[in-house]
This record gives structure tokens, C-alpha cells and sequence, in this order.
């Protein structure tokens, strides 16, 4: 099986280039995911750099773009590729080396919405109560599991990584305006206003085409969109 | 050479729901706390518990907080300290709220209060009907903790040193850790984090076994550097064998899918649990159900071609509740295996999940040591908590739902008592250049060039040989052959090199530096289980088959300098209520 996998390593490469790599068919199991035929080309070229971590698509660690397509490497099996399957790193983000991005500006938009619960009710003996409906309104937002591919595959990030938010923050942010705990509606919806934040988005709904955990982040930004127009009246 | 050095009230390794638990509660009391880990935050291996956690609501049976007790001393057969055990169980209620209130998206029933579960190894009225103790958020509570607690150190401020390594704690002449030696994996830069505290929370070792539960990166790092600064391993030889692994693949299989409904078949369609465990059945303690597994599969009555596994079934229960209760699990499943869960059973397999052993520590969280005075003295201003440390709440094994406790409860006990610690000891004590440096060579060593032995070929022997040598069913013949072969692969660490020598992301230097920290830490499990010569929790020895209070009540202590071990008396007495004696274990 043939890979040609993005090579780049700063210190002693002028610039990128794609590295060809054969994995013999022998070392094809049934079953097999992406990752694991990653790990077995790195048992040969320990030089080879990504990350990875729980291999089973929870950590959020392997992101990075398969045959043009943002994916988790863990749970990307192996057989459903068309070869010479072509490995690059998320496109948007600067590349630290190799298949590994500096995911900075990503956190960066993460921590941007604030995402963590507000609620200033002194702090009751027992659990808030929330009912199972309003427990419901949180399904498909907080699963994310940070990897990015939604967020890098998104064109408007890729314009304007500094001021439009990108998918994965604006579903964090939904999923805390969505939290019957949740208190800080108002400033959130402030923050989020203006012609960039959230309003970048053109709903081109690649973030929902790649994510790994099946999640909705155009949705969110609908649902946010429609809570600010409610608000404003 | 002039190491950088930076300085915090407390250092915090590794970046899980145990140092998250305790850097929140630092960072709220206005500590400076630097959290180092050698992956971003969430990718932490507590995000990958599944079922929950435990504690005694009462929200949809009756319940209180000393059934939870018993029950954990018995699931520990009776090598837990007690006085721990009934700490947590207290504990437990207010630990959850608090994620409550944290923001944790917690399931819910009907009246709006939190959903829990029914768990293995859980009774009501001190080994009476089966409890529903574990509180859920569906089927990703690990994940629903991390990242809240993650959120919630944002929001305090907590300063992270994300994909930092370390690699060494730094101690001086009179034994003191002053802090830790750190790489930052990106550009290959060393430093000293200078604290006046530090906590070890690193997680477990699941690595060690080829087929594991664990995260590619529980490697065992602050168990290895606490052996290499001279403090022993606690109880190492008892290694909890997950009974629903996926056959061959070793993901997880939450016990939630039996606490759920689920059972197990045998190759004859016979629900097998019935014979070892009439009364639990399929949701009796861990080693049990993992050890009838493996009888079963030993007896010729395992299914598939290779009659290796059971079936874990959940096609008999409504698909709906399926779908709401255990999604990720379906979903994992349908990834890995093609099957619906809804309707196919599951090839399943005991899976080494989770170490019960480790740093020796008291329900404070201080690390504990035999010195002079007596087996468990304090070392001034180190802790321990979580997977890494051994407080002992498991024993011999754990309860699932425990361990998200166990860090939530001794993550923040430790940060309440490094908050007084530093309120009594305000400066930081003196680190010459000579101790900030004596942790280069371990990073230098790999330096070196040429033909040798590779990373990846050990590791993967050192899997198959824990794997084939310290398993689930041990005797001294096998053990000492585990002994031998891992002290091989040690001696064959010396001739390993690297090819890539670059200082940016270098993964390949840092996969060395945890089969190091591995290796040491094989060591330390084989030598313990060979010394135990009975049967108690997860450890089973076929040729001591029975539990031995008489000689074996005690905890082990692995030292790593002359590979020794020592013995301490478990802590029998409770803080309050009376102790609950040693008695057969059935479920």
C-alpha cells in the first residue's frame, strides 16, 4: 500500500515535500485503521512526526488531512482509502513539523468564547436541577473534542483566523448560551456581535461535512444567529 | 551550562482530571500553579472514561456513603486502607456537586437531578441488592469532566505548560524535590520548574501490556521519575484486567453496557456469570468477571474460530435506551467491529485497564516513604494523586466509577493540603546549578548516533512479554521467567539509538525517554507479583490460589536502586466508623 506523506521539518528542510512510503501488503491486517498503518511506517523512520494519543477517536489528537479531507487518523480505516493515499497536515495552521500544526490560534479562538459555565446564584448544597429535555439541548455540542478538523477545513478561517472565531469555538459557545445552568446569555451574545466573530460564517458547512464525532457546528452558529436577532427586539 | 529556570508556588505533572482537580482549587486560592504536560490538556487519558463515577446520592436508590465504603474495602479484598476508603466515600457526594456546579453535563432523570447507574461491585445495606451509585453523562463522563475541568482553569487562570516533558524530578541533598527538569517537545528546550510544591499526576502505565484499554501515552512517566528520585512503588503486581476489552483490539467496553443490562455468553450461549457470581452475575467485582472469563476461555468454552473471546450481549435490550445511555460505545463498535450493538453481540476480552499500584501516598496526598521513623513518613512538600498514586482506596482491585473519583477526591485533598503547606513554608528553598543539571544525561544519552536497538522493536517485546509472563493467571515458574526476560530488554536499552536527532517535535526522543520510563516501571510489577505469594484482587497466583490474610495482608514496596522489596502494614482503621474485618469474597 502506497503513502506519500507530507515532510517538513524546519531545521533542516528549505521547504516541504511529499515523502513516499510503501507499507508491504504482509503488514495489512483486517480491520486496520489509518493510524495504525501510520505507526507501523514510523517503526521504520522514527523521524516521521505526528501526534496521536487514545486511538479511538475521543483525544482529538490525529487530526490532519487525508486523501484532501480533514479526519482523524484512529478512526479512519484504512481499507476505505484510495491509494497512494496522501497525508497532510490541517491546512490553515502553521506547520511545527511534519503532519504537526501549531494549534495556537485555535485554542486561542477556544478560550475567546469563554467557554466555561457563568452562573452567579450562590452555590446550592446539592446539583442545579435541569430537566432531561434541558439536558437534551446540549447533545451534538458538548461531545467536541478539540481536534480541529472542523475549524481548518473552513475557508472563512482560513481568511481570517484572527477575527472570525471558526466552527469549533462558535459550537463551544452555543453549547454554554444552550446550558439551562448558564447565565452570561447577554454578554455572550455581545461578544459574539459584529461583522467577523460569527458572521463570517457563510455556512459553506464544511465543519459538518469532516467532523469525526458527527457534530453540527453550522447549526450552532444558526441557532446563535437566531438568539441575537430574538435578543435585539 | 545556565538551565532557564521558572518559578511557581506548585508544579503540577501531567494534566488529567487529577492535576486539573487540584490546579483549579490551587488557582482559586491564588496559588501560582504551572500544569506541565506532554499533551494538550484534553487529550488526557481521563478523556476516555466511559461509565462514570461513583458516589452515594441516593437519586435513584437508596444508598449512603458507608455501603459505598464496604463495598470498595471489599473490592480492594481487603488491601485498601481503610481510613482512605472512608475519606472518598464521604467525599464522593460533594466532589460531584461541585462538577455540577463546574458545569459537568450530567444525564438526568425525571425530577432533574443527576442519573446514576448501576455499576459491578455495588450493594446496598453492606452486600444486599445491587446500588445504582454512578453518575453519568451518557456514556463520555470522562470526557464531560476533563473538559470542564479544563474550562474551569482556563477561566482561573491556571498557567499551562501544554506538550512540555518532563523528565526528572529535581532532588536535593536532603532529599527535598525543589521542581522538576522539562523539555518543551516543539523546539527541544530544557528548563527547571522551580516549586515549592510539586504534585505527581501522570496517570497510569497500561502501556506495558500489548493489548491494553490505555492511551498510547500512559506510559507510567511520574511512577518512573519517583523511582529514579528514590521513592518506592506501592503494590505494582495488581493490574486490573478489564473484563469487556474488545478481543484483540483493546478498546473499552464500559461496564455501563452491563450496568445498563448487558451480559456475557460463553460459545454455548450460556450466561456463564451465573455459576461464579449467583447474586451480582454479570456485574460482580472486575477481577471476578475477568477471571471467569478467562476460566471459561481456558475450558475450551470461549467463542470464534480462535475461542478467545466471549460475547457481550445487549440485543435483548430496547435500542432506544441503547442510543441514549451508551451512544459512544455503539458508535465505537460500529468504527472498529462493523457491528450494531443493538443487534450483534460483541467479542470481548480481559484488557489490562487500570494500576492499582504506585506512588505510596497518604489520603493527604503526600508521598509517603519508610525512613527512620517508621514506614510512612512524609516527604516535605511532594504529592501524589490519581492512576499514579497509591493512596491505597483500590487495593488489590478497583471498583469502576472509583478511579474518576479518586482523582476528583485526592486531586483536590492534595491542593488543600499544599495550600497549608505553602502558608507554613513561603520560600523556596535553594537549588544549586549542580542538582538543576544531573538530569541531563538522560536526555544527552539519546544523543548518540549509529547502528542499535529500536524503540519501537523493545517496546513491542516488552508488551508481548508482561503480556505472556505477569497475565492474568501467574505462578513463580512464569513470573520468574517475566523477571529475567524484562531485565534482557533493560540490558538492551543501553545499545538502543534514535535516527532522528532534530530538537523540533521530536516524538521519537520522547518515545524513548517513556520505554525508559516503562521499563523501569515492568520491573517494578514483575518483581512485586513474583514476591506475592497468594491470591488476592486482580493478582492470581495458580500456585498460591488462595487469599492469605495471615502473611499477606500488607502492602508491597518496589525500590528501584537494589530492585527490592519491602513491606508495610495495611491501614485498617477507619476515621470514624469501625473497620470492616477481612471476610470471604462472593458476590
Amino acid at each position: 500500500m502506497q503513502f506519500s506523506i507530507y515532510r517538513f521539518n524546519p531545521e533542516t528542510d528549505r521547504k516541504p515535500y511529499m515523502q513516499e512510503y510503501v507499507l508491504e501488503e504482509s503488514a495489512i491486517r483486517p480491520g486496520m485503521m489509518l493510524l495504525d498503518a501510520l505507526l507501523a511506517i514510523k517503526a521504520g523512520d522514527d523521524t516521521l512526526g505526528f501526534r496521536r494519543s487514545c486511538g479511538e477517536g475521543v483525544c482529538g489528537s490525529d487530526g490532519m488531512n487525508i486523501n484532501g479531507r480533514n479526519g482523524l487518523a484512529c478512526i479512519t480505516p484504512l481499507n476505505e482509502l484510495k491509494t497512494p493515499i496522501v497525508i497532510r497536515p490541517l491546512p490553515g495552521l502553521p506547520v511545527i513539523r511534519d503532519l504537526i500544526v501549531d494549534m495556537e490560534v485555535f485554542y486561542r479562538q477556544y478560550r475567546a468564547v469563554r467557554p466555561w459555565l457563568i452562573n452567579n446564584d450562590p452555590v446550592p448544597e446539592v446539583e442545579h436541577r435541569q430537566s432531561p429535555s434541558e439536558r437534551e439541548q446540549l447533545d451534538g455540542l458538548y461531545e467536541c473534542i478539540l481536534c480541529a478538523c472542523c475549524s481548518t477545513s473552513c475557508p472563512s478561517f482560513w481568511w481570517n483566523p484572527d477575527k472570525f472565531l471558526g466552527p469549533a469555538s462558535l459550537l463551544q459557545a452555543w453549547r454554554f448560551l444552550a446550558d439551562s445552568r448558564d447565565q452570561a446569555a447577554n454578554e455572550r451574545l455581545d461578544e459574539l456581535d459584529g461583522p467577523f466573530r460569527l458572521f463570517r460564517c457563510h455556512t459553506i458547512m464544511n465543519c459538518v461535512d469532516v467532523c469525526p464525532k458527527g457534530l453540527n457546528p453550522t447549526r450552532a452558529i444558526g441557532h446563535i444567529k437566531e438568539l441575537m436577532v430574538k435578543q435585539s427586539f | 551550562m545556565n538551565l532557564p529556570r521558572r518559578k511557581f508556588d506548585t508544579l503540577i505533572i501531567g494534566a488529567g482530571g487529577g492535576g486539573l482537580r487540584a490546579a483549579l482549587q490551587l488557582s482559586q486560592a491564588d496559588a501560582r500553579v504551572a500544569v506541565v504536560s506532554k499533551v494538550f490538556p484534553t487529550r488526557s487519558h481521563t478523556v476516555a472514561a466511559q461509565g462514570g463515577v461513583n458516589a452515594a446520592l441516593a437519586n435513584v436508590l437508596p444508598d449512603n456513603w458507608h455501603w459505598h465504603m464496604f463495598d470498595t474495602v471489599k473490592g480492594s479484598d481487603y488491601l485498601g486502607d481503610q481510613d482512605a476508603i472512608e475519606y472518598m466515600c464521604r467525599a464522593a457526594p460533594q466532589a460531584v456537586y461541585e462538577l455540577e456546579h463546574f458545569g459537568v453535563p450530567f444525564s438526568r432523570q425525571q425530577d432533574g437531578r443527576i442519573y446514576q447507574r448501576r455499576f459491578g461491585g455495588q450493594s446496598r445495606d453492606f452486600g444486599g441488592e445491587q446500588a445504582a451509585r454512578t453518575c453519568a453523562a451518557a456514556d463520555r463522563t470522562g470526557h464531560a469532566i476533563l473538559h470542564t475541568l479544563y474550562q474551569q482553569n482556563l477561566r482561573a487562570k491556571t498557567h499551562f505548560f501544554d506538550e512540555f516533558f518532563a523528565i526528572d524530578l529535581v532532588r536535593d541533598r536532603e532529599g527535598y524535590i525543589l521542581g522538576a527538569f522539562v523539555m518543551e517537545i516543539a523546539t527541544g528546550e530544557v528548563m527547571i520548574i522551580e516549586a515549592k510544591t510539586t504534585l505527581i499526576a501522570t496517570g497510569g502505565v497500561g502501556q506495558l501490556f500489548r493489548t491494553n484499554t490505555n492511551a498510547l501515552i500512559n506510559t507510567g512517566d511520574g511512577m518512573a521519575m519517583a523511582l529514579r528520585a528514590g521513592i518506592p512503588l506501592q503494590d505494582m503486581e495488581f493490574v486490573q484486567f478489564h473484563p469487556t476489552g474488545i478481543a484483540g483490539k483493546g478498546m473499552l467496553i464500559s461496564e455501563g453496557a452491563r450496568g445498563e443490562g448487558g451480559f456475557l455468553v460463553n460459545c454455548e450461549g450460556e450466561r456463564f456469570m451465573e455459576r461464579y457470581a449467583p447474586q451480582a452475575k454479570d456485574l460482580a467485582s472486575r477481577d471476578v468477571v475477568s477471571r471467569a472469563i478467562a476460566t471459561e476461555i481456558r475450558g475450551g468454552r470461549g467463542c470464534g474460530p480462535g475461542k478467545d473471546h466471549v460475547l457481550l450481549r445487549l440485543d435483548h435490550l430496547d435500542s432506544d435506551m441503547i442510543r441514549k445511555r451508551l451512544p459512544a460505545i455503539r458508535d465505537m463498535v460500529l468504527t472498529f467491529l462493523h457491528l450494531d450493538l443493538c443487534d450483534t453481540p460483541a467479542p470481548v476480552a480481559p484488557t489490562v485497564h487500570y494500576t492499582m499500584g504506585g506512588i505510596p501516598t497518604n489520603r493527604f496526598g503526600q508521598v509517603v516513604v519508610p525512613e527512620n521513623q517508621g514506614p510512612e513518613e512524609t516527604m516535605p512538600g511532594l504529592y501524589a494523586a490519581g492512576e499514579c498514586a497509591c493512596v491505597s482506596v483500590h487495593g488489590g482491585n478497583r471498583l469502576g466509577g472509583n478511579s474518576l473519583l479518586d482523582i476528583l477526591v485526592f486531586g483536590r485533598a492534595a491542593a488543600n493540603h499544599i495550600i497549608g503547606y505553602l502558608a507554613e513554608n513561603r520560600y523556596h528553598r535553594p537549588m544549586s546549578d549542580e542538582e538543576a543539571e544531573k538530569s541531563m544525561a538522560r536526555l544527552a544519552r539519546w544523543d548518540k548516533r549509529g547502528e542499535g536497538e529500536s524503540i519501537d522493536g523493545l517496546r513491542t517485546e516488552l508488551g508481548n512479554v508482561m503480556e505472556d509472563y505477569c497475565g492474568v493467571f501467574r505462578t513463580e515458574e512464569i513470573l520468574k521467567e517475566g523477571i529475567s526476560r524484562v531485565e534482557e530488554l533493560v540490558r538492551r536499552m543501553d545499545d538502543a539509538t534514535l535516527k532522528d536527532h532534530s530538537r523540533i517535535f521530536n516524538t521519537a526522543r520522547v518515545e524513548a525517554m517513556e520505554l525508559e520510563n516503562l521499563m523501569d516501571v515492568a520491573l517494578a510489577t514483575v518483581i512485586s507479583a513474583y514476591s506475592r505469594k497468594e491470591s488476592r484482587g486482580a493478582h492470581s497466583r495458580m500456585d498460591y490460589p488462595d487469599r492469605d490474610d495471615l502473611h499477606w495482608l500488607r502492602h508491597s514496596l518496589y525500590f528501584r536502586e537494589d530492585r527490592s522489596i519491602d513491606y508495610k502494614p495495611v491501614r485498617t482503621k477507619p476515621l470514624s466508623v469501625d473497620a470492616f474485618p477481612p471476610k470471604a469474597r462472593t458476590y
